[in-house]
């Protein structure tokens, strides 16, 4: 049987090709249990080079035009891309 | 001027700028002994016993008072205790005053213990960290509350230390929706001697680590928020009028130290054109706590302001 694993990464800019900022790990697995604060070093460089591991990119945030007013209010990190790859387990 | 240790300029503006001061073993071990003593000791694990019950125990034994939300912050500790003798000190009075002026007010305070991997086991429990998040709810005030975290004893990285991100307090989120981030880079953990204090301004992006140490990590914290003006109550005469704008873009030499280099220091996550708006928005909250609406730093308000067209 198959599970899923996540890779979430926050890039630099809208670029798959830009540096990673932020990551997530989800891994369906249940083979690792990833939390906040885990781990100090970004798995990759940049998303591109999740692709060349063979992640799968199945969502990437939009650009959304700045509402006026709003122009320079900051939240939510900008650019996450979201990975997966699908590993037979054992069942 | 009183007679506090407030904070000078430089302080400050790494307050705006990161969202947080650290001050290393400045609380003296008498204080610490005596916080640690009314606190009481924890009950060891017990198989069988959810974790949030021990938690309860400990809160019901713990020598914190029950405290009204609002009251004046002089009034919430019974005098002689450890932690009225923790706000009279003046390193920690000063920076109270520099950040929410004068006659501030209690919002809360909690008594944040993470526990060894045992207490886990025998509750049943998963022992993980804590999502991160950014405490209470949207807040999009200019004014902004503070947070006093005391370790009164020393953490070790495996202890499970506040993990917090500098300069995430000028974003705008809605409490534990940023969970999902697991890690960022620039991230910090408190890991520390007995005694030291971490300020945090109210948005700054935090979590409790997993404690994967055999000893119980012990953190103390209240809110703080201001109930008159935060506007000039650090030292300014440590303040440098700036003479002009700095050139910017191309330099030929790194440029000197000042509050301007302190603002438009980037954060290691900081994304490329958010990390832009960071910087204004630095700039904005610098101007209000100088109470100087002219004020700039490397050109980026005074761009976005000038009417020509108008």
């Amino acid at each position: 049987m198959r599970r899923q694993q996540v890779l979430v990464l926050y890039l630099a800019n809208s670029a798959l090709d830009s540096a990673v900022v932020g990551w997530s790990v989800y891994d369906g697995t249940g083979a690792t249990r990833r939390m906040a604060g885990d781990e100090e070093t970004p798995p990759y460089g940049n998303g591109l080079d999740a692709l060349k591991d063979g992640w799968r990119l199945f969502q990437a945030s939009q650009l959304l035009p700045h509402a006026r007013g709003e122009e320079f209010d900051l939240a939510y990190l900008k650019y996450e891309f979201f990975f997966e790859k699908l590993v037979e387990v054992a069942p | 001027m009183t007679a506090l240790p407030l904070l000078d300029a430089e302080a400050m503006a790494s307050f705006v700028a990161r969202g947080f001061l650290r001050m290393d073993a400045v609380v003296p071990d008498d204080i610490n002994a005596a916080f640690l003593a009314e606190m009481g000791d924890i009950a060891p694990p017990v198989p069988g016993q959810k974790l949030l019950w021990t938690y309860f125990e400990m809160m019901a034994r713990a020598g914190v008072p029950e405290v009204a939300a609002g009251t004046p912050l002089a009034e919430v500790y019974p005098q002689g205790s450890a932690l009225a003798r923790l706000l009279e000190l003046p390193v920690l009075a000063g920076a109270v005053r520099s950040l929410v002026g004068a006659a501030p007010v209690f919002d809360h305070h909690f008594l944040h213990v993470t526990f060894p991997p045992a207490y886990h086991e025998a509750g049943g429990g998963e022992n993980v960290s804590q999502h991160l998040h950014q405490d209470s709810t949207i807040d999009p005030r200019r004014a902004f509350d503070i947070q006093i975290m005391y370790y009164p004893h020393e953490v070790t990285r495996d202890m499970g230390g506040t993990r917090f991100l500098p300069g995430s307090h000028l974003r705008k989120v809605s409490e534990a929706a940023i969970a999902r981030y697991q890690n960022i880079r620039g991230q910090q953990h408190m890991a520390c001697k007995a005694g030291t204090l971490l300020f945090i301004h109210s948005g700054i992006w935090h979590g409790g680590g997993v404690n994967l140490s055999d000893r119980t990590r012990t953190m103390f914290k209240i809110r703080i928020n201001p109930s008159q003006s935060q506007v000039r109550q650090f030292d300014v005469s440590t303040l440098v009028p700036q003479a002009a704008q700095r050139p910017i873009f191309y330099l030929k030499a790194p440029p000197p130290h000042s509050v301007e280099q302190i603002l438009m220091t980037p954060e290691p996550w900081f994304e490329n054109d958010t990390g832009r708006l960071e910087f204004l928005g630095r700039i904005k909250l610098w101007r209000y706590l100088t109470g100087d609406a002219t004020y700039d730093a490397d050109y980026w308000l005074t761009r976005v302001e000038n009417r020509a067209d108008a």
